[in-house]
């Protein structure tokens, strides 16, 4: 298997804090790989590390073949980084900000206002291309920061949080955006905070939390790793909620959850399901609605984490 | 939006040409400075607020205290105006490092660092988008005294000379603030800092007044003041007297101030963060 990434036991530590605390991760070329995890999980740092910004700690890292250690130059010329805050120049116009990095990364200035003006339409930007990068909204900012990191086509897209802070319009525009930059064969890896974006994007994920990988795989795998299912029920009779919950948590032990949109169990199979269905109707609690489905992958998140976190309390 | 509507996305997105070659260190140096210049156009108000304030002292000086400083105002212009030059351009230095800890707090300092180019040419692009910003402000200062009656004996030559002379030495203060830069948390940070060391250097000098009637203490600082030094040699050169010693002393404190804080302000500008 040819990987675009490859990290073993990569460690970061800034004075007592274990930002990266051993992580091992393979990337294969092409694919989109997500990085899940709340905020301080140290995805920023990862990302920062593979990027050539951070040295690590300890351990080490293939970036596209070339050592993260010794052949930082090589890996700087074929990745590019779209940090976590869009990093324009907000005194410059789009159009010049796009020229400046073209000029730097070797485009004649013909050639550089010629690419600009390319990525600027490509990028939905052509009439905001005179204004100063100010004026800009937080999705123009965005955009602007991921043109700008395909002025020269990278072998690696390092996207840290692309679309946190954006309204649902914009956020749907990014994803787009990283579908064609996954099309043209360019392996991306992004963090993410919103389960959703990596099961939209990512062929393969891994959830990260203190520093340490708690789960890798595809969504799929992700899912099936926690149960096979979640039977969702909603009561006819808010009145009978109490008692549902507690029959549920009887049959599962434990594994219910109570949300604004009803009761979800964690079931082991179908017969599982029915059982539980059939013991409420049992009980006289009308259920109004079920489904039964895969786990979604806050179910997931919740799942994973819930429990590091419990590990964490007890050692 | 249009990449989504399927107008062949991929290669638009896709760089058609051949991957060029990324900009050696003098190419890159020079195209940040150009970064520079496009913000002195884009935000001049930069430039004005520091150099307002000399052009106010200027003139406060020049009519207020020139008759009695020097007879008469037009006489005192000649004394002063070299001088505050020096101020003025001293002032200017600080911009280096407001731009430096703004570029590192909006991330831009990432983008340029994870670019295949030569490291250290955002700093030295900031450098020289600074020199040409002394360059304005020395016009503006010098344009300002034209009219106020400053009638330089050393010609443009002398003149020329003595704005170089204060560039270079500025280029110098400059490692400084980029130091300082690093150091502090924002950028206004940054101007209250070094303004602290600015105000009593550039004051407790000869840029103003002849320290022959300051308390003996205070003459002892004057003389030992870099500023001094690099006010008499811009009056030198200016007035067509060159004072050697001075214009000596200022080219050693250039380089010793160079020495010692450019290594020490790249490796921190190298320095993971």
């Amino acid at each position: 298997m040819n990987y675009a990434i490859e990290t073993t036991d990569l460690r970061k530590r800034f004075g007592d804090t274990h930002a990266v605390d051993g992580i091992s991760l393979s990337v294969a070329k092409g694919s989109v790989f997500g990085l899940l995890g709340p905020n301080g999980a140290g995805k920023t740092t990862t990302v920062r590390l593979l990027a050539t910004l951070l040295a690590p700690t300890s351990g080490s890292a293939r970036v596209l073949g070339h050592d993260l250690l010794t052949e930082a130059a090589q890996i700087r010329s074929k990745v590019s980084l779209t940090g976590q805050f869009a990093s324009v120049d907000e005194d410059l116009t789009g159009m010049e900000n796009l020229v400046l990095l073209s000029r730097l990364l070797g485009h004649s200035w013909r050639g550089a206002r010629q690419r600009a003006s390319e990525l600027l339409q490509a990028f939905d930007l052509a009439e905001a291309a005179g204004r100063q990068a100010r004026t800009y909204s937080g999705g123009m900012r965005r955009r602007l920061d991921i043109a700008a990191s395909l002025i020269v086509t990278p072998e690696i897209l390092f996207l840290d949080e692309p679309t946190t802070g954006l309204d649902p319009r914009s956020r749907n525009q990014v994803w787009d955006m990283v579908r064609d930059i996954a099309a043209i064969g360019t392996t991306v890896l992004l963090t993410t905070q919103y389960l959703e974006e990596a099961d939209q994007l990512a062929d393969r994920m891994a959830v990260i939390d203190h520093g340490k990988v708690i789960a890798a795989g595809t969504s799929r795998e992700l899912k099936a790793s926690v149960g096979s299912g979640t039977l969702k029920i909603h009561l006819q009779d808010a009145a009978q909620r109490v008692a549902a919950e507690t029959l549920l948590q009887s049959l599962t032990n434990g594994q219910s959850q109570a949300t604004t949109e009803g009761l979800s169990v964690q079931v082991t199979d179908t017969a599982h399901a029915m059982h539980i269905l059939h013991s409420l109707n049992n009980d006289g609690i009308a259920v109004a609605e079920f489904s039964l489905g895969s786990p979604s992958l806050d179910e997931v998140f919740f799942a994973l984490t819930g429990k590091a976190q419990q590990n964490e309390v007890a050692a | 939006m249009n990449i989504s509507e399927g107008q062949s996305t991929d290669k638009i997105i896709l760089a058609k040409t051949v991957k060029p070659r990324p900009l050696n260190a003098w190419g890159s140096a020079m195209t940040l400075g150009w970064r520079a210049l496009l913000k002195i156009k884009h935000v001049p108000f930069q430039l004005f607020d520091v150099t307002v304030f000399p052009l106010m002292m200027t003139l406060m000086f020049t009519y207020l205290f020139g008759g009695a400083l020097a007879g008469s105002p037009k006489e005192y212009i000649q004394y002063l105006l070299p001088g505050i030059l020096v101020q003025t351009i001293l002032f200017i230095t600080v911009y280096t490092g407001v731009g430096l800890n703004t570029d590192i707090s909006k991330g831009i300092y990432d983008r340029f660092r994870s670019m295949p180019i030569w490291p250290s040419a955002p700093v030295f692009g900031a450098l020289m988008g600074d020199i040409l910003r002394y360059s304005i402000a020395a016009v503006m200062v010098i344009g300002l005294g034209f009219v106020l009656g400053f009638r330089p004996q050393g010609g443009i030559v002398g003149v020329v000379l003595a704005v170089l002379l204060v560039q270079i030495f500025a280029s110098s203060l400059a490692w400084i603030w980029i130091i300082v830069g690093m150091l502090v948390k924002s950028p206004e940070s940054v101007m209250t800092t070094s303004f602290l060391f600015l105000f009593p250097l550039t004051f407790a000098s000869n840029v103003f007044v002849d320290p022959a009637t300051m308390p003996g203490w205070l003459q002892a600082f004057v003389s030992v003041n870099p500023v001094t030094h690099l006010a008499n040699a811009s009056r030198g050169l200016m007035h067509g007297q060159p004072d050697l010693n001075s214009m000596l002393w200022v080219l050693v404190a250039t380089t010793i101030v160079t020495a010692i804080f450019a290594p020490i302000a790249l490796r921190m500008y190298h320095r993971e963060r």
